[in-house]
């Protein structure tokens, strides 16, 4: 078993949808309406296939001269005269006019063949256009020899070995006026300029490819100065590498809350508030914090321009202008409104690609989302997110929502593609509005769940924490006061228990001379007690001594029974 | 089917006829048969018929815009007439070479 032989066209996107390219050596038919960038798509492939895989091509065109072709192609930037100098390319002009012709009996278009066969054979061709081949029924009026030769042509041309390109205008109901694909079975890519709210958006659509996988979806293209580019984001599926290293927020105090490291690299960030909360601001620290570490940043600003945001974050202290010098940052400004959805996201794409940054910020992501219908923005930007997670690229979009709507509201879209969800909240009360700032969500990692107050000072973004009593959530002016009152309660308080101390203290002191006092008085109490029992004892002595000096004198007997005494003790000395 | 009275022929015309094949086919062969019967009925032997094998010449298939074959293209008199087909429907070639109006009338 052999697979399909692809012919790489070289073209930005188209590769990856068609899994390689377009079936080597068949015919492919490439439909669309008038200005869809049929011939464009056509020539780029010869050019590419020229330029960058050395195979020569030959481009049969029956409605533009050569000389129009070069002239229109110089804009894109491909020099067709170099290349049909060197011999890479043949433009063949296959001039048809009605009015010229007079039909005369049966013929075929074997002439057409041999100038096919020809141009082939003399540059050795790989490659054919042709278009469009459909001119040739305005110019040739028998339909039926028409048709039979239009299948000996496509099969001459697989005969010859070459992968061409047939162009073919849209029909009514079917893909090509003339039903082309009757005969070119292989390939089918159509294309789509449609114009929604006035903004023109192209759009690519495989319809078919035998035997191939291909992306079946529309694709959004761009054609610019650089020729064509799909956006390819066809294939990406939820399989990107999940790094575990962090990077900084660019705010230390963020950093803290994020579990005390910061975002994810490669994870997606969205910051969300109501104008004025300072998401750009945000997004300017990140960027700071990204540069000075010596990564590449890229800055798609929706709303000012490169200039001005250069000079409002000096106000904050952050000078991005140093990092535009050097070369680490790179700013790419357009309104939203310029293109629809899908065309800034191919823009993105193909600048991103350029650019190559390991940071990427949107500001503002709601912007975009305003430019398409509601359906579109989830697939659009789920393919923009994976794209820049498939890179591993860190993506922070900030989201303008609307003051009247719950700030959570309005990205029920996106928040769920987010891996980190910062809300930024005006807090108003008392006559003041002041910043909040919440995380909302941040997958795989710790986070705080406080509101911290956010304000903008001319060093940056300070985060404090915001003041909860019982008053509720109090910040700014509201907050310091509270704090100011609080403190006045707590000296009250401190100075209360010192007057009570020192009553205490005075009391104790009070307490301690009483009982001095008492105790001088037990101590005079006592004594006097004890003069009174020594005088009393004096006493007795001294009617003792003189009761036994009368009896001396009166020549009188021993006292035959004692004299009442005080005290045992003097009694049992007297006896 | 001759009508020379009416005709528009200008009998000082010098006609070169130049008839492209390619190879020697069915149709080229019918196409060259019915071109010389033609020309001796309606131009009495003041003509000449080159023909051109584009097999032999493929680059003049590009440089006089042939496509179809076999083509007739009238170099002269002036201007370049073209005709393709194996010219077997007479009235249309005759139509096509000026040699006669579709309508019989006299210019």
């Amino acid at each position: 078993m052999q697979n399909l032989l692809k012919t790489p066209t070289g073209i930005k996107g188209l590769d990856e949808i068609t899994d390689g390219g377009l079936p080597q050596g068949r015919p492919t038919l490439i439909c669309g309406g008038t200005g869809c960038g049929k011939t464009l798509l056509a020539m780029e492939f010869l050019v590419r296939g020229a330029t960058q895989f050395n195979e020569p091509g030959v481009f049969m065109s029956f409605e533009e001269k050569s000389e129009e072709l070069t002239k229109n192609f110089a804009s894109l930037g491909f020099d067709l005269n170099e290349l049909i100098d060197q011999n890479q390319l043949i433009i063949d002009h296959v001039h048809l006019d009605p009015s010229e012709i007079e039909e005369a009996g049966d013929y075929d278009l074997e002439g057409l063949l041999i100038r096919i066969g020809y141009a082939i054979h003399s540059l050795g061709a790989k490659r054919v256009v042709l278009d469009t081949i459909e001119a040739l029924f305005s110019g040739f009026a028998n339909e039926a020899i028409l048709r039979s030769e239009l299948r000996r042509l496509f099969r001459f041309l697989k005969d010859q070995g070459v992968t061409a390109i047939i162009t073919g205008e849209q029909g009514e109901r079917t893909f090509t006026r003339f039903g082309l694909e009757e005969y070119v079975a292989d390939c089918v890519i159509f294309l789509n300029h449609m114009v929604n709210k006035q903004i023109a958006t192209r759009r690519m659509r495989i319809v078919k490819y035998r035997g191939s996988a291909h992306g079946t979806n529309e694709y959004p293209f761009l054609i610019d100065e650089q020729g064509f580019s799909v956006m390819p984001v066809s294939s990406l599926g939820l399989d990107h590498p999940a790094s575990s290293e962090r990077i900084a927020t660019g705010v230390l105090r963020l950093d803290t809350m994020l579990g005390g490291k910061g975002y994810y690299r490669g994870s997606s960030i969205l910051v969300s508030g109501t104008a004025g909360t300072g998401k750009s601001s945000l997004a300017a620290h990140f960027v700071n914090a990204a540069c000075a570490r010596g990564e590449r940043c890229l800055y798609f600003a929706f709303e000012e321009s490169q200039n001005q945001i250069i000079r409002n974050m000096h106000s904050i202290g952050i000078n991005l202008g140093q990092w535009v010098e050097q070369g680490l940052l790179q700013f790419q400004n357009a309104r939203s409104t310029l293109y629809g959805l899908e065309m800034h996201l191919v823009v993105m794409h193909k600048t991103i690609d350029q650019f190559n940054p390991s940071c990427v910020v949107i500001d503002p992501i709601s912007n975009l989302i305003a430019t398409a219908s509601e359906s579109e923005v989830k697939s659009m930007l789920s393919r923009m997110i994976d794209y820049l997670k498939m890179k591993q690229i860190t993506a922070l979009c900030t989201d303008l929502t609307s003051s009247s709507n719950s700030s959570e509201r309005n990205d029920i879209n996106i928040s769920s593609l987010m891996d980190t969800w910062l809300l930024l909240q005006i807090l108003e009360a008392r006559g003041e509005r002041n910043r909040g700032l919440y995380i909302l969500k941040s997958r795989g990692m710790a986070h705080s769940n406080q509101v911290r107050e956010f304000i903008l000072s001319d060093e940056g973004i300070q985060l404090r924490d915001v003041y909860i009593g019982v008053s509720g959530v109090l910040t700014g002016s509201s907050r310091d006061n509270q704090e100011a009152k609080d403190l006045a309660e707590a000296l009250d308080c401190q100075q209360l228990i010192e007057m009570r101390q020192r009553d205490i203290e005075r009391k104790k002191l009070a307490i301690e001379a009483q009982i001095l006092a008492l105790n001088t008085q037990f101590e005079s109490e006592k004594d006097d007690l004890i003069r009174l029992i020594n005088k009393e004892k004096l006493r007795n002595d001294t009617l003792l001594l003189d009761r036994l000096a009368m009896a001396k004198l009166k020549q009188a007997d021993k006292p035959s029974e004692p004299l009442p005494t005080l005290t045992n003790n003097q009694l049992g000395d007297s006896k | 089917m001759s009508q020379l009275d009416d005709s528009p022929v200008n009998p000082e015309d010098r006609w070169l006829l130049r008839l492209y094949v390619a190879g020697q086919t069915p149709k080229a062969l019918h196409a060259f048969a019915n071109l010389t019967k033609l020309c001796e009925e309606h131009l009495q032997g003041n003509y000449e018929i080159e023909v051109v094998d584009l097999l032999i010449n493929p680059t003049l298939a590009k440089d006089d815009q042939i496509l179809a074959l076999p083509t007739l293209v009238r170099k002269l008199p002036e201007p370049i007439k073209k005709i393709i087909g194996d010219l077997s429907n007479i009235e249309r070639v005759l139509v096509g070479l000026d040699i006669r109006p579709l309508e019989p009338k006299n210019r």
